[in-house]
């Protein structure tokens, strides 16, 4: 106690600082650091869930590194992020510019755009899973065949697959993206609108000179948030191809989805953590990418 | 009235000892299994039976959702908590051994001659030197579950029997819209239920093949035989087109909704038909092949002795074991849960062999193979990306088993060399 009672104002500040911030710690080194830790260690080692662990050194990673079913995996998730990310952001940039400009109903269709938001992923990928599907029961099959067009395999296809599952799924983010877009265009002064309406600059003037140059952290935050989003893609894949997961042919499966199946069908966590590990270093890579980006500012 | 205290004494003392004596001979012994409303109830039943029996006995029956049981099971035993007796999938035996999760049936009570001829002969996978590891309640199998309402539409009198009559009959039952497309199919196809199964244990061996050798751990389809199956399979789609691949999206889906004339599905589906309002089916043995031979599928759960079980939690768990193997045990799952049961003595019976529903399933047993999976669900995904390679890239049926072969033989090197 004469220990406590000796420390200056500032020293106490600091203990009672402590106090207070030990329980998140705790939290964090027991809930997230420690199987974090774990993961890295499995990944050097050989495990099915009931024996005992094995050391294997780099095997899993070697294996990881001659698997063409990974270097698949990996590209697809690069395509639902190079694709997705991109699309997303256009789209809710056009649509949140001119929600924003529009009085009529604004709060009605802002609250439509936002409800995919809300919706279960699961339940809207089987939706999206049926209106997928050929004659008699999907719903754009149908469409195509009472004007007479041809049928288009949208899921049961290598090269229209990845869209088809990445539709739903940039259609479910939209929401949150409109509503962040146009808090960031409410945040951005009047005045200056003002000064380019005496000025009588033309529109697309101020859209490249005012608007996007004074969106740039909002686009930064979107973009920073919907490629963790597009890298981390799982649920509408899986709900969308259960009966072949990632497939046909692994043309949709991501990352995550592969890291799932070695883990919980094929019992194989050495591998399955590798995986995490190289999901992991992907995630921090981008990420740190996009920070730097983001202190450039 | 000294006497009368003495009594009193005496009694109580008798009572104290009688008391503590039973306490001394009831054994509690818990059971695991996965949780499905069937097979839970059918469980209580056995358990109160068993109980009634054996009044010293307890058994504590917990159950889990499918997607959990692994894991608790594996965390639970070596920590000496969890399951005497457990229920676990035939193809996860050989985990469960290596990882000393479960122990040998004692061959005095369970001698593998007495059991090798009583059960079905795909028990015998559970058969590890000289001792059976886990035995069964109960099996299932696979059928042709056929429309009655759409074969007497198309006037088709009685199920295919062979698998060239089920093309003639599939062509009766699929109907096209305007502009060629398949709006009804003959006949439900997809790797992705059970027709991977069919493949594999069925069509191949029709052809004149044997899908594996060396006790499964060699794949032998890519030859011509397999070559043969596979092009049968795909004929469906391509040749006759009384088919279509994830036509409905799934092919029970197809087939409850009506839109199908034939399913091949295993026994597991009864319930759940059974429950479709305004279906009318009826089930076949599956059709044989060309030169007569019959082959099915047959997987099962099956009942072990964990490592936790010891004394005369051993003894106990061995006599519920004795229990729930017993015919009386077989009809009482065939009754509540619908699944066959693992003996020809109770599947055999006049009442079960003619039953309409179950009987096709049950005459199935005698000639059924038992795949010895070391990945299920990969090898599954080997077959399906078989059929996609040929549909949708249009790889010829040569190459695509051969890629498939190779693949699937990795699988089981890398199971078997760790």
């Amino acid at each position: 106690m004469t220990l406590y009672r000796n420390l200056t104002i500032k020293q106490k500040q600091i203990v009672w600082a402590w106090a207070f911030l030990a329980l998140p710690v705790l939290f964090y080194t027991i809930i997230r650091f420690y199987p974090t830790g774990t993961a890295f260690v499995i990944s050097f080692q050989n495990w099915n869930l009931l024996g005992s662990r094995t050391w294997a050194g780099l095997e899993n990673y070697r294996e990881l590194w001659n698997d063409p079913v990974f270097w698949k995996v990996f590209k697809n998730t690069f395509a639902y992020l190079l694709i997705g990310t991109p699309v997303s952001l256009v789209l809710s940039f056009i649509i949140a510019y001119h929600l924003d400009k529009l009085r009529f109903m604004h709060s009605f269709l802002r609250m439509l755009y936002f409800l995919p938001f809300m919706t279960s992923a699961v339940a809207m990928a089987w939706v999206w899973r049926w209106f997928y599907q050929g004659v008699p029961i999907g719903l754009f099959n149908n469409i195509l065949a009472s004007f007479g067009i041809a049928q288009i395999e949208f899921l049961n296809s290598t090269t229209n697959a990845l869209p088809a599952v990445l539709a739903p799924a940039i259609w479910a983010g939209l929401g949150f993206q409109v509503i962040i877009f146009m808090a960031g265009l409410r945040a951005i002064p009047t005045s200056y609108y003002e000064a380019a309406k005496i000025d009588g600059v033309g529109w697309a003037t101020v859209l490249t000179q005012i608007t996007l140059p004074l969106l740039k952290p909002t686009m930064v935050f979107i973009v920073v948030f919907s490629s963790i989003g597009f890298l981390r893609i799982f649920d509408h894949v899986f709900n969308m191809t259960t009966n072949n997961p990632g497939g046909p042919l692994n043309a949709t499966k991501p990352l995550v989805l592969m890291i799932y199946d070695t883990a919980f069908n094929g019992f194989n966590m050495g591998y399955a953590a590798a995986q995490t590990v190289v999901l992991f270093t992907i995630l921090l890579v981008v990420s740190l990418i996009q920070l730097r980006l983001l202190r450039s500012e | 009235m000294r006497h009368h205290l003495k009594g009193i004494a005496l009694a109580g003392l008798t009572s104290v000892a009688a008391l503590f004596s039973s306490a001394a001979n009831a054994v509690e012994i818990e059971y695991w299994q996965y949780f499905f409303d069937a097979r839970v109830e059918a469980m209580e039943t056995l358990i109160e039976n068993f109980e009634a029996a054996n009044p010293d006995i307890t058994v504590k029956m917990t159950h889990f959702p499918y997607a959990d049981y692994r894991t608790k099971v594996a965390a639970a035993i070596p920590a000496g908590e969890g399951p005497d007796v457990v229920q676990l999938f035939y193809g996860w035996l050989n985990d469960y051994k290596e990882a000393e999760l479960i122990q040998p049936l004692p061959a005095e009570t369970f001698p593998p001659a007495t059991i090798d001829e009583e059960f079905f002969p795909m028990v015998a996978a559970m058969k590890e030197g000289d001792n059976y590891w886990a035995l069964p309640t109960a099996v299932r199998s696979l059928a042709l579950f056929y429309n009655t309402r759409l074969f007497d539409e198309a006037g088709v009198e009685s199920p295919p029997e062979t698998l060239d009559e089920l093309i003639e009959v599939a062509k009766k039952l699929t109907k096209f819209d305007g502009a060629g497309n398949i709006t009804q199919v003959g006949i439900t196809a997809g790797m992705t239920a059970q027709d991977h199964h069919w493949f594999r244990e069925v069509l191949v061996r029709q052809m004149g093949g044997d899908p594996y050798q060396d006790d499964y751990k060699t794949v032998s389809y890519n030859t011509e035989a397999g070559q043969k199956a596979l092009d049968f399979y795909m004929s469906l789609v391509k040749e006759h087109k009384v088919s279509a691949f994830l036509f409905m999206d799934e092919p029970q889906a197809a087939f409850k909704a009506g839109r199908a004339g034939m399913h091949i599905d295993g026994s597991f589906r009864i319930g759940s038909l059974e429950n479709t309002r305004g279906l009318k089916w009826g089930v076949a043995e599956l059709p044989a092949g060309p030169d007569g031979t019959k082959s099915n599928y047959s997987s099962y759960w099956v009942n072990a002795i964990t490592t936790k079980a010891e004394g005369e939690k051993y003894d106990a768990s061995v006599k519920f074991m004795q229990y729930i193997t017993s015919d009386e045990a077989m009809q009482i799952w065939l009754d509540t849960v619908g699944e066959l049961p693992a003996k020809p003595s109770v599947g055999m019976t006049e009442a079960n062999a003619s039953n309409e529903v179950f009987g096709p399933f049950i005459r199935g047993l005698a000639y059924a193979h038992t795949t010895k999976f070391a990945n299920e669900s990969a090898q599954r995904q080997v077959l399906m990306d078989m059929v996609s390679r040929v549909d949708i890239e249009g790889q010829s049926s040569a190459d695509s088993i051969a890629a498939a072969a190779a693949e699937e033989q990795k699988i089981l090197d890398d199971y078997y060399a760790e």
